[in-house]
């Protein structure tokens, strides 16, 4: 796609401007990769260096491990970021097809008001979340987690997802209405299949930031058995000492299961972020 | 079996005004075409009329039954898209089927029903594939093969040859003028082409700003255009419309002439002009005349040859003369 008037000096400046950008998003996980490999003392002495054989430690690893709970944690983790991402598209599709597709009073005004949460942290709401979920007996469940999450990453989901919708193409639409095809099938079997990239968007954008959280969980889930990854993590780091192998390698790990997701996610992830540029 | 009515239908988009108050009566096995320029609310016709979008107010009728509140699907109609609007994960033999697996057909119905429309298409070849590995003549087959399928009380064409090449589109409509013979269904087409319209139709609508302009054959309305739109619509290229009174004619408001309908002279004639530009297209000449009135379109047949620049007079074929008053009616007599 390169144009033949693009001159090598311009091309190298973007390919220096975004490797060093890739060089400082990578920083922090390499460093945090290559020191749960280390034994504490040489995290301290040398935290920049690679593991040799003499500096090579699992220790922290066996932490982790060894503490049982961390499966538990994971499983946490896991759960309440696929039940989130989950209804996130669910309704956030359904919400975006209703205002892509129907007329009725008030379409705009109910897309800008559901596109509102985007700007408004809902952090802000933690205290009556919290008196919530009291009242409702849900503290130190996992439910708690996913109602927040899916709360939390809905307006992202119907704002991108609406645009994405209003180019599926009513011809398609109204042939499946001759065909005999409820509103349901066409939004399940039509709609839905057509915006899958966005949907892998959407799913990356909402995933990240749940499975990296540690302010709900620590407020609605603290009890042992619900903790996530995150929480789990703070175990290893007290007031007076810090069990940093122990931190280092429940890190890591947590990268794991996210990379994977994303992995999955990517290959549409981008095919959603570049249809939306050339159109 | 496949009539049609359409009493005083009304559409508004919030304060605008599609459609005004359309009346129209289809007979069973007709072809009717509507036509008019971009905006005039066919279109929208085609959709209220197929259920996809409601009239604001007015009824419809098919087959002497009101279906203003029936679904789509449970109308007896079938619809092809101008841009096919094939389902893009599905094979063309379940693009077809889709309608009759939806209505709860048998498997066997199903096949044998997809098998004739696809024999009928000579889709045969191609069941199997998905709707990207064809081409767009092809896929339009597909669309109308879906139509087919459905055997429905009536087809309706939303411009389906607008996506198609030039000689596909020849093609196409061929295919469809056939189809019609086969099925003796009743059809409704959308189309902005007045080829298209004077090729298929048994009887053409003319639209023009949500009402109806005329009703009639395509030979009627060359003949016998009822207002100086629907004169000026039809034909090509274009009826020559001109200013009665620079003209010296009292009692009408425009004189309308046909291209072909005026003879030229290098000596004498009733009009004189000066060549602007000859168009030779084989078959006809079409010569541009910059006259005292404003300029004239004059088509002759055969091949002539006239220098730009060059003089000429142009006299208009007795009779074939057409008189418009004020509101653009024409004057009879």
């Amino acid at each position: 796609m390169a144009k033949p008037t693009a001159s090598p000096l311009r091309t190298g400046l973007v390919h220096l401007a975004l490797g060093t950008y890739t060089l400082i998003a990578l920083f922090p996980v390499f460093l945090t990769v290559i020191n749960s490999f280390k034994d504490r003392a040489s995290i301290f002495r040398d935290p920049l260096g690679l593991p040799t054989p003499s500096t090579f430690s699992l220790v922290g690893y066996n932490t982790v491990l060894g503490q049982g709970d961390f499966v538990l944690y994971f499983q946490n983790s896991f759960i309440v970021t696929a039940v989130s991402i989950f209804f996130v598209l669910l309704f956030g599709a359904m919400a975006a097809f209703a205002l892509s597709e129907y007329r009725f009073k008030g379409n705009t005004m109910m897309g800008l008001y559901l596109a509102l949460g985007i700007m408004i942290p809902i952090r802000l709401g933690t205290v009556a979340i919290l008196q919530g979920m009291v009242a409702a007996g849900l503290v130190n469940t996992l439910t708690a987690l996913i109602l927040v999450y899916t709360a939390q990453g809905l307006p992202l989901a119907v704002f991108i997802l609406t645009e994405f919708m209003r180019t599926v193409s009513d011809d398609l639409k109204n042939a499946g209405r001759i065909d005999g095809l409820s509103e349901y099938s066409i939004f399940f079997r039509l709609v839905l299949p057509l915006v899958r990239p966005a949907m892998a968007t959407v799913a990356v954008f909402t995933m990240i930031p749940i499975w990296n959280d540690l302010w709900f969980p620590l407020i609605l889930a603290p009890s042992d058995a619900t903790k996530t990854v995150t929480l789990g993590s703070q175990v290893f780091i007290g007031q007076f000492v810090t069990n940093w192998n122990a931190v280092l390698a429940a890190l890591t790990l947590a990268i794991l299961p996210v990379l994977v997701l994303y992995l999955v996610f990517s290959r549409q992830l981008i095919r959603g972020i570049t249809s939306g540029a050339v159109k | 079996m496949g009539s049609l009515k359409i009493e005083n239908i009304r559409k508004s988009f919030g304060h605008v005004d599609v459609l005004k108050g359309i009346d129209l009566e289809v007979k069973d096995g007709e072809f009717v075409i509507f036509v008019g320029p971009s905006g005039c609310g066919k279109s929208t016709l085609l959709r209220v009329i197929a259920g996809l979008e409601d009239a604001t107010s007015g009824d419809i009728l098919i087959d002497g039954k009101k279906v203003n509140n029936t679904p789509p699907a449970k109308r007896g109609i079938a619809m092809v898209f101008q841009t096919y609007a094939l389902y893009p994960h599905l094979s063309v033999r379940d693009n077809m089927g889709l309608g009759l697996k939806q209505a709860g057909k048998p498997a066997d119905e199903i096949k044998e029903r997809t098998g004739i429309a696809s024999s009928m298409l000579s889709l045969d070849e191609y069941l199997e594939r998905r709707p990207a590995e064809l081409s767009g003549g092809q896929r339009q087959r597909v669309a109308i093969g879906r139509a087919i399928v459905r055997e429905p009380q009536l087809f309706l064409f939303d411009e389906p040859l607008s996506n198609l090449d030039a000689a596909l589109r020849v093609n196409t409509r061929l295919e469809i003028a056939r189809l019609h013979r086969q099925l003796k269904a009743t059809m409704i087409y959308v189309t902005h082409d007045q080829v298209e319209a004077m090729t298929l139709a048994d009887k053409i609508v003319v639209l023009n700003k949500g009402k109806i302009e005329q009703v009639g054959s395509p030979m009627e309305l060359y003949n016998a255009p009822q207002t100086i739109f629907v004169a000026g619509f039809i034909g090509s290229p274009q009826m020559n419309l001109i200013d009665a009174a620079k003209l010296g004619q009292s009692g009408a408001k425009t004189i309308g002439i046909r291209p072909e309908h005026i003879q030229v002279s290098k000596t004498s004639g009733e009009w004189k002009g000066s060549v602007i530009h000859v168009e030779h297209l084989g078959a006809d000449t079409i010569i541009y005349l910059q006259t005292d009135f404003g300029p004239l379109t004059v088509r002759l047949f055969g091949e002539h040859n006239y220098d730009v620049d060059g003089v000429l007079y142009a006299t208009p074929d007795a009779g074939r003369t057409y008189r418009f008053d004020n509101d653009g009616q024409v004057i009879k007599g």
